[in-house]
């Protein structure tokens, strides 16, 4: 009796936060508070092993810009690997999905194929491709050795590691940007598509003057999106490289660990960490401000 | 101009076909080659797996290196370990992110954009970030080499961002003329979430399930950093420890190991192909 006088908005303000409460408090304790922490150990000298700390001010971060010897090697192949990954995966996406979304006999037995690394284990997949790619006995190239080429170490030497890494990793997640491409590319009206052709464009002048303008936006989408979730690939570097040869494949996520869990540097790692945050969080912002836009048509 | 058109006309359909056909199963070699490679290695003997030139399928099939994977580390309670896990963190997300999200979509209260903004915030932060105060808050407790952190951390973390706006995005798009009328009829917020809005999110809620289950199921970060204890680990982390004595990986057994670990999810994948890309599309966050 008592709640039904209780005006709407009142009982609105009640029931919104009940229901956002599992999950405001959850952010509170494992998202807001070690954020702040993060940012607050960046500023001192903080060890993991013996606990101890003290106030360092802007040391850290004078460090990482000044003096870390290997602070702009990480920055160079974090976005070494993140472009590259782009370019490759972005670019065998788009050619995928403008083959696949085709209403054609065995498209939808292809886009599950190369679909199927997405849902497999990052573990399982770099350690198979760890295992194939060896340098003298691996796999690959035994393959290759059959044919006469003699293989590099792929994942042993400074020139081949990072190709190596970006390349299983296109290859495992290349499969989600491609369905990603063949919902926006079936959204494209055929009448568009249709009056071209008959006007006499070919099959590449349709692509690039029709298509390809019309599904800019899932494309753009796409590309933040894979940047994004390039920020994410600890795993891959940890089982495949390590971060080496010769540091040639130590990047930011991966460098964070490093200084924090086996030099135990947490002060440190933590300012690694607070650059790490800042970054995402601008492309996150701008990933969800373009996909307002363009992508889902919200109310 | 016209030359370049009519050029490839020149060959018969069927030609053509017959072409593009070969260049996709050309192009699908790197895609299905590794499971190919890790499901016979696990067949083959130590020296097979290197002989030259290299054998495509096992000469005689082993079935020791499955024995071993199960001796040599505890892998059945592993497995069983990842098993439990993800069920708990997948029925904690579902629960945590459709009242929410809900909420978000449909329940005009006091601060909503504030909140909303605070959690896209972390939509999709990297767990490095935030993963050392979450080491030291459960070394605190008392948490660490323990499942607490690996279940509780992905429920209410960062990692269950992404369903509450996958749910949010569903509820905005949802009529609002049946929760209109349920609300003249006196039914309270709950009411209308239990009874009207959530039996209509099968499809979003089962596809919540399956992205948050395969990210568990498939996490290596956390468990390499929370447990120390062969028992307690997860699968992910097991794989990684097929190393003999002297430091060098036990490839047959690996392999062995991870097919089996591979094999559930393709064959789910497989069954519910449709679905399971569907759930990815939709949630498209991840990459």
């Amino acid at each position: 009796m008592k709640r039904k006088s209780l005006p709407q908005a009142k009982l609105d303000n009640l029931a919104g936060h009940l229901f956002i409460a599992p999950q405001f408090i959850g952010f509170i304790f494992f998202v807001a508070v070690p954020i702040l922490a993060v940012i607050i150990f960046s500023f001192q000298d903080r060890n993991l092993l013996t606990g101890t700390w003290e106030w360092i001010g802007f040391d850290n971060y004078s460090f990482m810009f000044t003096k870390d010897p290997y602070f702009y090697k990480v920055v160079r192949n974090s976005l070494f690997f993140s472009f590259g990954l782009i370019i490759m995966n972005v670019s065998l996406a788009l050619f995928l999905a403008l083959i696949l979304f085709q209403n054609r006999k065995g498209m939808v037995f292809f886009r599950t194929l190369f679909f199927s690394p997405v849902v497999t284990s990052t573990v399982a997949w770099v350690l198979v491709w760890s295992f194939m790619l060896q340098s003298d006995q691996g796999t690959i190239n035994q393959f290759l050795k059959l044919i006469g080429i003699q293989g590099p170490s792929w994942l042993g030497s400074t020139g081949w590691a990072m190709f190596s890494v970006i390349f299983i990793r296109v290859i495992k997640n290349v499969g989600l940007n491609m369905i990603i491409l063949i919902a926006a590319l079936k959204d494209v009206p055929h009448d568009l598509v249709e009056a071209a052709r008959v006007d006499g464009a070919n099959t590449l002048q349709c692509i690039r003057k029709i298509i390809i303008p019309m599904i800019a936006p899932t494309i753009l989408l796409v590309i933040i999106i894979t940047l994004i979730g390039s920020m994410n690939v600890f795993d891959h570097i940890m089982l495949l490289t390590a971060g080496g040869p010769s540091n040639s494949t130590l990047v930011l996520a991966y460098y964070v660990y490093y200084q924090a869990f086996l030099t135990n540097e947490i002060g440190y790692a933590s300012a690694l960490a607070v650059v790490l945050f800042l970054v995402v969080l601008g492309l996150t912002f701008l990933q969800w401000n373009m996909r307002k836009k363009w992508v889902y048509y919200e109310q | 101009m016209n030359n370049s058109q009519k050029l490839p006309r020149l060959l018969p359909r069927w030609f053509r076909s017959f072409l593009l056909y070969l260049g996709l199963m050309l192009l699908a070699i790197p895609f299905l080659f590794p499971f190919w490679w890790m499901a016979t290695s696990s067949f083959k003997t130590y020296k097979e797996i290197f002989a030259y030139p290299p054998t495509l399928l096992p000469e005689s099939w082993h079935f020791e290196n499955f024995i071993t994977a199960f001796t040599y580390q505890p892998f059945g309670r592993q497995y069983l370990n990842s098993l439990y896990i993800s069920l708990a963190v997948t029925a904690g997300v579902l629960v945590v992110s459709s009242l929410s999200g809900y909420a978000f979509a449909r329940i005009k209260f006091k601060g909503r954009n504030f909140f909303f903004i605070l959690l896209l915030s972390s939509l999709m932060m990297p767990p490095e970030v935030t993963i050392i105060p979450n080491y030291l808050i459960m070394n605190l407790l008392g948490w660490t080499n323990t499942h607490i952190p690996l279940i509780i951390i992905p429920i209410l973390g960062a990692g269950g961002v992404f369903a509450t706006f996958m749910m949010r995005q569903f509820f905005i798009t949802l009529p609002k003329d049946m929760e209109d009328a349920a609300k003249i009829d006196g039914l309270g917020w709950w009411g209308i979430f239990w009874k009207i809005g959530l039996p209509l999110a099968k499809a979003p809620l089962s596809a919540v399930a399956i992205i948050t289950f395969l990210n568990s199921w498939n996490n290596f970060l956390e468990p390499l950093i929370y447990l120390s204890d062969k028992t307690k680990y997860t699968i992910p982390l097991a794989l990684t420890g097929y190393i003999d004595a002297y430091g060098a990986p036990m490839w047959s057994v690996q392999m062995a190991a991870t097919t089996l670990s591979v094999l559930p999810v393709l064959i789910f994948f497989i069954l519910a192909q449709q679905q399971v890309v569907e759930s990815f599309a939709m949630s498209s966050v991840k990459g």
